[in-house]
């Protein structure tokens, strides 16, 4: 099975081979979507964990453990349509092309397919039209 | 061979106007004779909607028994803090008003999620509002408190007045830095991210009326899903700023002073917003028809996007710091397009003003045109013009 999370690490885990240990220790593939560090050096890291489904569940417990925050991608992110005004405010903030604007209508929309849930858009949606939905 | 105002009403009465939308024409011009569209075409209009700040609304909730004074005291309506200024049971609550416990930016971004907006929209949309009044008692005034709901349809006045609107044209924000930054033109990623506008472009009012011929004082407006008018000019007023060859600004430039009666108004056209980091706003929607009066209007209001042009400036540094500078400029095809080149990088671009509604509010202008139900006004005053020496300055500070 192969399941998506976002991990955010706090910055005294931002030096340490943590994913490298969990890795061998449950024998899980993983492909790293997309990473990056915050200017407050907190890590951020998207990534598809593959494996038993309870390998995968037990890297997640330990992860957690350590002290790093984890949320579960599986269309976490949703767009409550009647708040939208279609400005376009969120789509260059999409790593990931998620949102994107009709070129006919200028309308804005959201394929949940494609989505990371990293929550930059929750943040840029000036009336919050894009919310968690965990 | 020009028209006049009188002239148009009157096929608007008789249900003879010939009306489109400044996207209509703009399409249109490319194809004729600009001569003949201005003796056929009786009037252009325009629409936008965006997050204008300097925004807010009257209000008069009528008298308590006993009578209470807010002037002097204390007044917020859902938390949020309004103006205690006036007599009696008259406020005024601005779009950026803030609750007095938000933890604004202690925790950089401040999500803002309710202010001032907020409370317009919720009354706009019916809903139910939280009014708390405290004051000091006089002979006359005794009471000194006041905790109550109330809703839009209880008060008596509810007057839309927004000192600065409309602005002409505006900034395209960009952040040079190398960390993000939360501005009111949105979330800004470093090195030239991403490339924020707030304007819709060919179809935004002013930008089609560049030198306010046709627009002045008292002329009625889309405001909102209501009809409104041009109060004043607006706060921050500059018709000087440098001008393309098209005679449009390439800057901010003119804005406007806009009122209306808020009971009239459709929480469609009139949203809360919050800009993370930065604080809570108020989306307005406005749409000010032009009457084709002779061939220049007609030329102005048919513009394309490709032919308006847009400052480019860093947010992270030349805007807060009043350093004057530019990046350059670019067009709004370009920016609607979603990728614009900025200091030779190709950089994705958002915009704060909704072009989807800003069309729908120029159709809906047309149909209360072409239906009768709307009729233009001649302006009671015109507004400075750019050579009249108005200027627009900034803060003296340090005396």
């Amino acid at each position: 099975m192969e399941r998506k999370f976002v991990i955010h690490f706090p910055k005294t885990l931002v030096d340490k081979p943590i994913m490298s240990d969990l890795v061998k220790r449950y024998s899980l593939d993983f492909n790293i979507l997309k990473a990056y560090v915050t200017p407050e050096e907190e890590g951020t890291l998207v990534l598809a964990l593959q494996g038993t489904e309870e390998n995968v569940d037990t890297a997640v417990k330990d992860l957690k453990e350590m002290g790093a925050r984890i949320q579960s991608i599986s269309s976490d992110i949703r767009m409550v349509r009647e708040l939208c005004t279609d400005c376009t405010a969120c789509i260059p903030l999409c790593p990931v092309d998620a949102l994107y604007r009709d070129k006919e209508d200028f309308s804005v929309h959201f394929d949940a397919e494609k989505c990371i849930a990293c929550g930059l858009c929750i943040k840029a949606c000036p009336t919050k039209a894009l919310v968690f939905t965990i | 061979m020009g028209k006049t105002i009188a002239e148009i009403n009157k096929k608007i009465k008789e249900g003879r106007a010939v009306v489109v939308t400044a996207e209509e024409i703009a399409g249109l011009a490319k194809k004729q004779d600009v001569k003949k569209l201005a003796a056929e075409i009786d009037i252009v209009t325009t629409g936008t909607f965006g997050p204008m700040c300097s925004s807010g609304v009257f209000l008069n909730f009528g008298h308590s028994n006993p009578r209470i004074k807010i002037g002097g005291g204390k007044i917020y309506l859902n938390g949020v803090p309004a103006y205690a200024g006036l007599a009696a049971v008259d406020t005024y609550i601005g779009a950026a008003a803030t609750p007095e416990n938000d933890p604004r930016n202690s925790e950089h971004p401040g999500s803002f999620k309710y202010g001032g907006g907020h409370v317009i929209e919720d009354l706009v949309a019916g809903r139910e509002i939280m009014l708390e009044i405290n004051a000091y008692g006089t002979d006359c005034y005794p009471k000194r408190g006041v905790s109550t709901r109330i809703r839009l349809k209880d008060l008596n006045e509810a007057i839309l007045f927004n000192p600065r609107n409309c602005y002409q044209n505006y900034n395209v924000a960009v952040n040079l830095s190398k960390k993000t930054i939360y501005t009111y033109m949105g979330i800004l990623k470093p090195e030239l991210g991403n490339a924020n506008y707030c304007s819709a472009g060919q179809l935004s009012p002013l930008l089609k009326d560049p030198y306010l011929r046709t627009i002045g004082l008292g002329t009625k407006i889309f405001l909102g899903g209501g009809t409104g008018y041009v109060a004043w000019w607006g706060t921050q007023f500059n018709p000087s700023v440098k001008r393309t060859k098209n005679g449009v600004p390439a800057a901010g430039a003119a804005t406007l002073a806009l009122i209306g009666d808020l009971k009239q108004m459709k929480p469609e056209y009139i949203k809360g917003a919050s800009l993370t980091g930065y604080g809570t706003s108020l989306i307005v929607g406005i749409g000010i028809p032009i009457p084709v009066l002779n061939e220049d209007i007609l030329r102005w209001t048919a513009i394309p996007d490709e032919e308006l042009y847009a400052p480019v400036v860093d947010y992270s540094n030349d805007y807060p710091n009043c350093t004057g500078k530019t990046l350059g400029e670019v067009n709004y095809g370009q920016l609607k397009s979603g990728k614009a080149e900025i200091l030779k990088k190709e950089v994705p671009t958002g915009s704060l003003s909704s072009y989807k509604k800003a069309r729908e509010i120029a159709d809906t202008l047309k149909k209360w045109i072409t239906g009768g139900d709307f009729q233009l006004t001649e302006n009671v005053m015109n507004f400075p013009e750019p050579d009249s020496g108005y200027k627009f300055r900034a803060m003296k500070e340090g005396r």
